[in-house]
């Protein structure tokens, strides 16, 4: 017999890709997908359950469908659709929803995998962090508010779960920054913006995952463990490398302003009571001071390797968006004709390699 | 016009530091193909029709022959002798003066006349390699506003730090301090160690100029990361460098995870202490925290190299801590020096003292069961090793030190 995964979360787009994804994986015999609103995709032959997991109603789906295992990736920053609710009804869905869906599964016995979607915004971001978080780092200062809050507390049922039923395998997947040609993040918002304001005086160091990564490290938690590889635990996912903000600037071709840090969380409270974005105090944090996480355990343990690296996420991510206002190729063009202009030039071939001075 | 010729001689071995360039030799190659006689027929023309220029160029053109012939010498010496190095940076540059020239002809007059008059200008500031350089600043240009550079996880720009930071270091390291570095062999080529040094001064200048002198000195060329307190990552601006200069928070995780990849780590185990103590105690070596950097180097197994550091504590000689105002502004101390506040920013700049930097015998501790960093008498004993080890050589040089400024 084979296996019956449900998961929540499906009316976004990732959500979608997963569930289309997990239906040809062999050995799973059928996926129920959950949520609360229909989604606007389709979700090739996964039974679409329409229930909110904020409702005690979600036990009965388990028990009817003898789920086995629960990929519950309705944790999210930001609502679905710009009408639906503000950041009350996300934490609801973030908060409530898992303890509801939790307790549900600790009533089904039939379950025997849990896979949650994380993210690395629970080890916060501070002046006074280590440069590179392990999956034991304490924060130095826990999230106060925000998405990264849930996520914390979220993870914290979570782990009073796994004490309650030692026989379900849980993995919690903290995912680095997503990105991807597709991606409708607060961050990806961000990089759309024509001219980018930035914090003065700081270049955080950033780390993407591409979504295909995603999906796919969303199967290897799903299934059963690989030879040699474990994977139940808490995991960080991200592609390899570092990018700083002003690298990610000059690669997307945008002009950046330097604006001085309280002017930032002002201009941010601004426009987040007037509505315009949804760009939160823990967004500003991380573009202050960056975040930089260790993958060993991913490779290692899981034995997942992502396919793209940080920067090949983000040129993925470039490329959809089209130029911005300043675009790599042109300046690179102007360097180049500059330096065509030198005497010697033709002698010379600047671009071959220069010795390095000192 | 002998200026012409000497300055950037003399500006050229400077800033080679006896490296081998082998492109400077193929080039110098490439020179004799060039015939001597192109320059003068193609450039005259231009010449006629500026009268402004034309004693600049001609002077320009005196001096690349000399040069020349200067370089057939030199090189003629120096396959005399089998490598000379004194004849390499002559040759090389006569090699650049010979592509220069010829080259103005084939572009449209007005561009060869101003290009030539400003390579003519740049030729005596900058040394007769102007051209390389501008080409090498040139494609460093490219790849910084395009972002087409890679820095590690701890936002290390490695090649801004090589070709901006450590210029802007360098001419305080050598003309300003004077420094004069010792032992730095005892860092060794390959694998992880954990120098430790003295820390003061008032400002973090020392760590800085250690730096520069692991940077330039050391034969195998390493980089050391320094630990820095979390007071540089709060602030604006100097957190930013900090990081793109290679520098991470002191803490036991970044200094495990660095020492790990087999990198030279730097550490200041004294911190605010050391920095912020009066000018009466100088050279008093003050408690060396809780040995933590010790307890790292032993779960790593790498050797510590003990590292003094004379001539730092006298920059800014602090007579004074302005204990409320420091609390006020959230700093660890607020120096009261002779001419600091009095003088405002002026009162900043460093008294020129002459400073030696020694690095002492590598302590090793790979031979250390792994339980041994869990052993607070081990810690204690071998922290005090490294203490002693410092404070001693710092009276050394102190005895042996002429003056404080010379």
């Amino acid at each position: 017999m084979g296996k019956v995964v449900l998961v929540t979360g499906v009316a976004r787009r990732l959500g979608g890709r997963f569930v289309r994804r997990l239906q040809r994986e062999p050995d799973v015999d059928r996926v129920i997908a959950v949520d609360a609103v229909p989604p606007e995709h389709h979700l090739g032959g996964a039974e679409f359950v329409r229930a909110d997991i904020r409702h005690p109603m979600i036990a009965k789906v388990l028990a009817e469908h003898a789920v086995d295992t629960v990929v519950h990736m309705d944790v999210n920053g930001t609502p679905l659709g710009r009408a639906r609710g503000g950041r009350a009804t996300v934490k609801e869905i973030n908060v409530i929803g898992t303890m509801q869906l939790l307790g549900a599964c600790q009533k089904a016995p039939a379950v025997r995998r849990l896979v949650v979607k994380s993210t690395t915004n629970v080890y916060g971001s501070a002046p006074r962090d280590p440069a590179v978080f392990t999956e034991t780092t304490p924060p130095k200062s826990l999230p106060s508010g925000g998405f990264a809050k849930d996520a914390v507390e979220v993870e914290g049922y979570v782990r009073g779960f796994a004490r309650r039923r030692p026989d379900v395998a849980v993995a919690v997947l903290r995912f680095a920054n997503i990105l991807g040609p597709s991606a409708d993040s607060p961050l990806a918002e961000y990089f759309s913006l024509p001219v980018l304001p930035t914090v003065f005086g700081y270049d955080p160091r950033l780390q993407f995952v591409h979504e295909d990564d995603v999906i796919e490290v969303l199967i290897v938690a799903s299934q059963d463990p690989a030879r040699g590889t474990l994977n139940s635990g808490t995991f960080n996912i991200a592609g390899d490398g570092v990018l700083l903000l002003s690298q990610t600037a000059r690669r997307l071709g945008k002009p950046t302003v330097p604006v001085l840090l309280p002017a930032v969380t002002l201009l941010g409270s601004m426009m987040r009571n007037v509505g315009i974005t949804d760009f939160s105090p823990e967004q500003i944090r991380l573009l202050t001071h960056g975040r930089v996480v260790d993958t060993t355990q991913m490779r290692e343990t899981l034995g997942f390797t992502p396919k793209f690296t940080t920067a090949g996420t983000f040129h993925d991510f470039a490329v959809g968006r089209g130029p911005g206002l300043l675009p790599p190729e042109r300046l690179a063009h102007a360097v180049d004709t500059v330096a065509a202009m030198l005497p010697g030039a033709g002698v010379h071939r600047p671009y071959e390699e220069e010795p390095n001075h000192g | 016009m002998a200026d012409a010729k000497v300055i950037p001689l003399d500006e050229d071995t400077r800033s080679r530091r006896g490296t081998a360039r082998p492109g400077g030799r193929a080039a110098g190659g490439r020179r004799k193909n060039a015939p001597a006689g192109q320059p003068e027929l193609t450039a005259v023309p231009a010449e006629e029709h500026s009268e402004g220029t034309a004693p600049r160029r001609r002077g320009l053109r005196r001096a690349t022959a000399r040069q020349e012939e200067g370089a057939e010498s030199a090189s003629g010496a120096g396959r005399g002798d089998g490598g000379d190095t004194a004849a390499e940076p002559a040759q090389e540059e006569a090699a650049h003066a010979a592509h220069a020239a010829p080259s103005p002809g084939s572009l449209p007059l007005p561009v060869g006349m101003l290009t030539d008059a400003l390579g003519g200008a740049a030729d005596r500031l900058l040394g007769g390699s102007w051209e390389r350089r501008v080409a090498g600043g040139l494609s460093f240009l490219r790849r910084r506003i395009t972002g087409d550079y890679e820095v590690d996880e701890f936002g290390y720009d490695e090649e801004l730090t090589d070709q901006v930071l450590m210029s802007l270091l360098r001419p305080l390291f050598d003309n300003y301090f004077r420094i004069e570095v010792k032992g730095v062999g005892n860092i060794p080529s390959q694998g992880g160690a954990l120098v430790v040094c003295n820390h003061s001064g008032t400002l973090p200048w020392d760590a800085l100029m250690t730096q520069v002198a692991v940077h330039d000195h050391h034969p195998s060329g390493r980089h050391l990361r320094l630990l820095a307190a979390d007071l540089v990552f709060v602030l604006p601006l100097i957190n930013e460098l900090a990081r793109k200069a290679g520098h991470t928070l002191a803490c036991a995780e970044d200094a495990q995870l660095l020492l790990g990849n087999g990198e030279v780590v730097g550490v200041m185990p004294e911190g605010f202490k050391g920095l912020g103590k009066p000018f009466s105690e100088r050279y008093k070596l003050q408690r060396f925290g809780r040995g933590g950097f010790v307890s790292t180097a032993l779960r790593t197994g790498v050797p510590i190299v003990p590292c003094s550091i004379v001539g730092a504590e006298e920059i800014y000689p602090m007579v004074g801590n302005a204990k409320t105002l420091a609390r006020l502004l959230g700093l660890p101390y607020f120096p009261v020096t002779p001419t600091f506040p009095w003088l405002g920013l002026l009162g900043m700049v460093p008294l020129p003292t002459k400073w030696t930097i020694q690095f002492g015998e590598p302590i090793p501790t790979d031979h250390y069961p792994p339980e041994a960093a869990d052993d607070p008498m081990l810690v204690f004993n071998l922290t005090d090793q490294v203490r002693e080890t410092i404070q001693h050589t710092l009276y050394k040089l102190l005895v042996q030190r002429r003056s404080v400024f010379f």
